[in-house]
């Protein structure tokens, strides 16, 4: 069932690709003109992803479609294989729909004195990068864009962001990079391991999870090196300080693409390369990550309440929710790690309302400070209700994205971990504290002088958030749509799990 | 009577073009006008240089291996593929030397060596323009001194070849227009500490002749393989040829020279040494330790793995500190001499073909890089102090993603060559189970990455100073040397199979 018979997904990667090289040969005074083309390769892109989707069907046989594989390094027995498994698909589909709504939110204008262009040409690498990622079934493939995704991020960060920006760059590279090449070395050493053990070298994640024995002690150490790269990604405490920097600093439509999109590849990876290559290990490494996220969950939620700087906040806030994604993925149990997937997509798209709110406060105050706010419902009512409704998605109220899963993740987790998911939920109150505190310290009250002056929202920018606010409700009320394409792989991975699949509480449905 | 030995003209025939074509150049000076001498030196170092690659794969396409010129010289996979590397490496290097429109008053060598520096007849020197065309017979020289000494399969001709090989070298540090006293000063250390380390070699040669009874390598070997006892003349004799030969590929402690002798020399010899004299003293240095000394590699790996371990970790330290882009590239060849090591350290099949891939990818990339570097100019000849740097990737964008690019190839960074190369060599030593030294190796990599990222973020992210280098228009020969060196850091990042084959095909030895 390898779908189009032409390779659909090496299509789907290229056009981002592509169209960034067309904006390098277009001239670089044209702003207005680089900006039409990228938003209409990017929405080439997501107009081609809606067609994968609806060509998609996996099943427990064959989870994986649209598979292509090239040989690209015999030698060590590296290929160009991409398929689309149903996570795959959900996380394409959260990168294709928001990449072309942050370029349409990008400013044309020259920022420190570099041109318009190499903002979209970085953005549009970063979606080639996060595309490859998530499609990539040959783990060195894997590793080599995961890695490569540092490079547009960076640049994007360093030449366009606020006036600390090298320092977060510089940070954000190295904490990148260390994981990185940590995760290069277990990678050596899982293929040194398939060597001796099939004969021959693969980076076939379907083989090395299937074919290949990993326990005693030489698996643990490969499995660390995995998953402190991901930890570093996704990012779970204590490695998560390079993120409210990187978010202060970024420019917002940057920080949508790293922490809306890009961030989930750690937990993208420990879904498809720790669970399924290591599955003894993980089990006994998961207490480890349940306290770790219950850990992050609370003490992120603190840290974010006493934030002044509103992006710093959002990257607190997304650290919080990350520890939530980690509890559902190392619960092991089919709901939470089910409510884990739909809170990746959910995540996505609330971070990414949140932010490119943000950006239009920021755009008007020329800061991201709640002090220097006040009153903003009153003269930009339009502003204030798209804030409020990504803020009530983001505290996860019911009917939104957030809501459905967080229940499952803290259902699911409840049929493990009892503790750790009532701890966990404390963090359902905390985000009611840290979103509405800031709502009403920023929008609520008589607007003070320098707001006064605000403009509302343009008709035409509305058109723009209204694809992510009605995603935001579409989730929330159709959460069967995100659940069904990753059923296969999630029964899949209980079997691997060696986890009872079918816990009774699916059956009573919390959505 | 005595017995002529056998020697393979043919096979011997890239030598001999390069010794010939040195000795046309000595002639040359001797009979052809000064005003001619430069074209004619440079025409003919080019067509010796071209020759010598030819027959190179000309020896190689016949499969004419095995070992001549009486048991003394090995003509196999990577004596052939070293020399195709040091060729490649030494004709890029002379490119940059024949370059003439960088520095106003000439070329990078100064125009008579025997005058004093700042004296009046310096003055005047300079005025007529005069060069010392000699340094092209002497590069010559030097370059069959390297071809000899990684197929010297005999101690003594081992020996010879260094001499050759480091001879001409002292000279040709020495002769730097600018900034004499330091090129004078490098001349010196450089040939003091060759010297003893010469010494050194030499004494260690003597005992183990003593110990074996012979000079052959195949001989060597087998006298250690047969004789169950080692004694303690065999592993002293291995400690001072090992301290001889690490002294060469400058690695911890005999680095010191590295950069004093980096910085002083004149840039074209300093790209000489990086790319070409680095080659030929790691390829010495596996046929020695592997071939003759193979039997005692329990004995000699846990030098190696402290020597590789320091290496990295002391090279990326101290590159850290640097203020100046020539100081930091030589300790930058210092960590990646490092990174060699942990490929050699693990002693296995793959060892060689993936450090004879990490070699001719280094060479060219690094010889691109001094030669990027000799275009920056202050008014004292090289601006190679880190400040002098800032902001020139506004400035001159394409010199600036130039030397990015070279960056992240010695960085190692997805889709370059450096990359590939880094893979290759912790793959083999993971394979000879140093697990160790490749973790070392990837947090050495970590601090590295740092160093070149700083320079990164200067380029890129920076102001340009008030009194910011002029960036000279080279001629085509640096043009050429440089769009080389860049061309193939990305393709055989991207596409490594086929230089990957190549090496794995020449990686056995015939004893």
């Amino acid at each position: 069932m390898s779908g189009f018979g032409f390779p659909a997904l090496i299509a789907l990667i290229l056009i981002p690709l592509v169209t960034a090289v067309i904006l390098l040969i277009l001239p670089k005074e044209n702003a207005a003109l680089i900006k039409k083309v990228a938003i209409s390769g990017s929405l080439v892109a997501l107009v081609y992803t809606v067609f994968l989707g609806i060509g998609f069907a996996s099943s427990i046989d064959t989870p994986v479609q649209y598979f292509v594989s090239y040989p690209w390094i015999r030698g060590f027995g590296i290929t160009f294989a991409f398929g689309m498994t149903g996570l795959g698909l959900l996380m394409v589909a959260l990168t294709a729909f928001l990449t072309p709504i942050v370029l349409a939110l990008t400013d044309t204008s020259p920022t420190n004195g570099a041109s318009a262009r190499g903002a979209f040409v970085w953005l549009l690498l970063a979606q080639f990068c996060a595309l490859g990622v998530f499609l990539a079934r040959d783990l060195f493939l894997f590793y080599v864009l995961f890695e490569a995704m540092l490079v547009p991020i960076y640049f994007l960060i360093g030449r366009y962001g606020g006036a600390k920006r090298a320092q977060a760059a510089t940070k954000f590279l190295i904490y990148g990079l260390f994981g990185g090449l940590v995760m290069l070395v277990a990678l050596i050493g899982l293929y040194v391991s398939a060597r001796s053990q099939l004969g021959f070298g693969t980076f076939d994640m379907d083989v090395l999870s299937s074919a290949i024995d990993l326990s005693g002690s030489t698996a643990v150490w490969i499995f660390l090196g995995f998953a402190l790269a991901f930890a570093i990604k996704a990012p779970l405490i204590p490695f998560h300080t390079w993120l409210p920097d990187s978010a202060e600093q970024a420019p917002v439509g940057t920080s949508v693409m790293l922490i809306g999109v890009l961030d989930k590849v750690g937990t993208f990876g420990m879904l498809v390369v720790l669970l399924p290559i290591f599955p003894v290990v993980s089990a006994q490494f998961a207490p480890l990550f349940i306290v770790l996220a219950v850990a992050g969950i609370i003490y992120a939620a603190l840290i974010a309440i006493a934030q002044t700087d509103m992006r710093r906040l959002l990257a607190y806030v997304s650290i919080s929710h990350f520890g939530f994604i980690v509890l559902g993925i190392f619960a092991f149990t089919e709901i939470a790690m089910t409510g884990a997937i739909v809170y990746m997509v959910a995540h996505g798209l609330a971070t990414a309302g949140m932010f490119l709110i943000l950006g239009e406060l920021i755009e008007r105050r020329g800061t991201a400070n709640v002090s220097d706010f006040g009153g903003v419902a009153k003269v930009a009512p339009r502003i204030a209700g798209i804030f409020l409704f990504s803020g009530l998605a983001t505290l996860a109220l019911p009917g939104l994205a957030g809501f459905v899963g967080e229940i499952m993740v803290l259902i699911g987790a409840y049929q493990r971990y009892q503790v750790a998911a009532v701890i966990a939920a404390l963090g359902l109150v905390l985000a009611a504290v840290y979103v509405l505190w800031m709502y009403q310290r920023v929008m609520g009250g008589e607007p003070t002088s320098q707001v006064t002056k605000f403009q509302d929202l343009r008709t035409s920018r509305i058109l723009v958030f209204a694809p992510v606010l009605i995603a935001l409700v579409m989730v929330g009320v159709l959460p069967q749509a995100v659940i069904a394409p990753v059923q296969p792989e999630i029964t899949q991975l209980q079997t691997s799990l060696g986890v009872a699949p079918a816990e009774p509480l699916l059956a009573g449905g919390s959505e | 009577m005595m017995q002529m030995p056998s020697i393979d003209y043919f096979a011997l025939l890239p030598v001999l073009l390069i010794f010939g074509f040195g000795v046309v150049g000595t002639l040359i000076e001797a009979f052809v006008a000064p005003r001619y001498r430069r074209v004619t030196q440079i025409w003919v170092s080019f067509a010796a240089l071209g020759s010598a690659l030819a027959a190179t794969i000309g020896v190689a396409v016949s499969g004419r291996l095995g070992v001549t010129a009486g048991g003394t010289v090995s003509i196999d996979g990577p004596t052939l593929f070293l020399w195709g590397a040091i060729l490649v490496a030494a004709f890029l290097a002379s490119l940059l030397a024949a370059e003439r429109h960088v520095d106003p008053s000439g070329d990078a060598f100064v125009g008579r060596a025997s005058t004093l520096p700042g004296g009046e007849e310096e003055r005047k020197v300079t005025t007529l323009g005069l060069l010392q065309t000699e340094i092209w017979p002497l590069m010559l020289f030097s370059i069959t001194g390297m071809m000899l000494f990684v197929s010297a399969s005999n101690m003594l001709m081992l020996f010879v070849a260094l001499e050759v090989m480091s001879l001409p070298l002292y000279l040709l540090v020495g002769l730097a227009r600018r900034r004499r006293l330091l090129s004078q000063e490098a001349s010196l250390k450089y040939f003091i500490l060759g010297s003893l380390a010469s010494a050194l070699l030499l004494f260690g040669i003597a005992l183990l002749f003593a110990y074996s009874g012979s000079l052959d390598f195949a001989e060597i070997s087998i006298s250690i393989t047969t004789q169950l006892q080692t004694s303690g003349l065999l592993l002293v004799s291995v400690v001072l040829i090992a301290v001889g030969m690490l002294f060469k590929v400058g690695a911890v402690p005999f680095q010191q020279w590295i950069p004093d002798v980096y910085q002083g020399s004149p840039t074209p010899i300093t790209a000489l040494m990086a790319g070409a004299v680095k080659v030929a003293a790691f390829g010495a240095l596996l046929r020695v330790f592997y071939v003759a000394l193979g039997g005692l590699r329990w004995e000699w790996r846990p030098i190696i793995w402290l020597v590789a371990i320091l290496t990295m970790v002391i090279g990326s330290l101290l590159a850290l500190t640097q203020n100046d882009v020539k100081r930091m590239l030589a300790y930058s060849a210092v960590a990646n001499t490092g990174f060699l090591l942990v490929g050699f350290a693990g002693a296995d099949q793959t060892s060689v073909s993936s450090m004879l891939f990490y070699l001719a990818t280094y060479a060219v990339a690094t010889v691109a890089a001094f030669g990027l570097l000799s275009l920056v100019r202050g008014p004292g000849g090289e601006a190679a102090e880190i400040s002098a740097w800032a902001g020139l990737g506004r400035k001159e964008p394409l010199l600036a993603v130039a030397f990015g690019v070279l960056l992240l190839t010695f960085a190692g960074v997805p889709f370059t060559s450096g990359f590939v190369a880094k893979f290759a060599v912790f793959t083999a030593g993971a394979e000879g189970g140093a697990l160790l030294l490749v973790l070392i190796g990837a947090l050495a990599s970590v601090i590295a990455a740092v160093f070149y990222i700083r320079l990164i973020v200067v380029m890129f992210f920076t102001e340009p100073p008030r009194e910011a280098p002029v960036v000279a228009i080279p001629s085509a020969f640096t043009a050429v040397a440089i769009a080389i060196g860049v061309a193939a850091s990305v393709l055989l990042g991207v596409i490594p199979q086929p230089m990957l084959e190549l090496a794995q095909q020449a990686s056995v030895f015939i004893r």
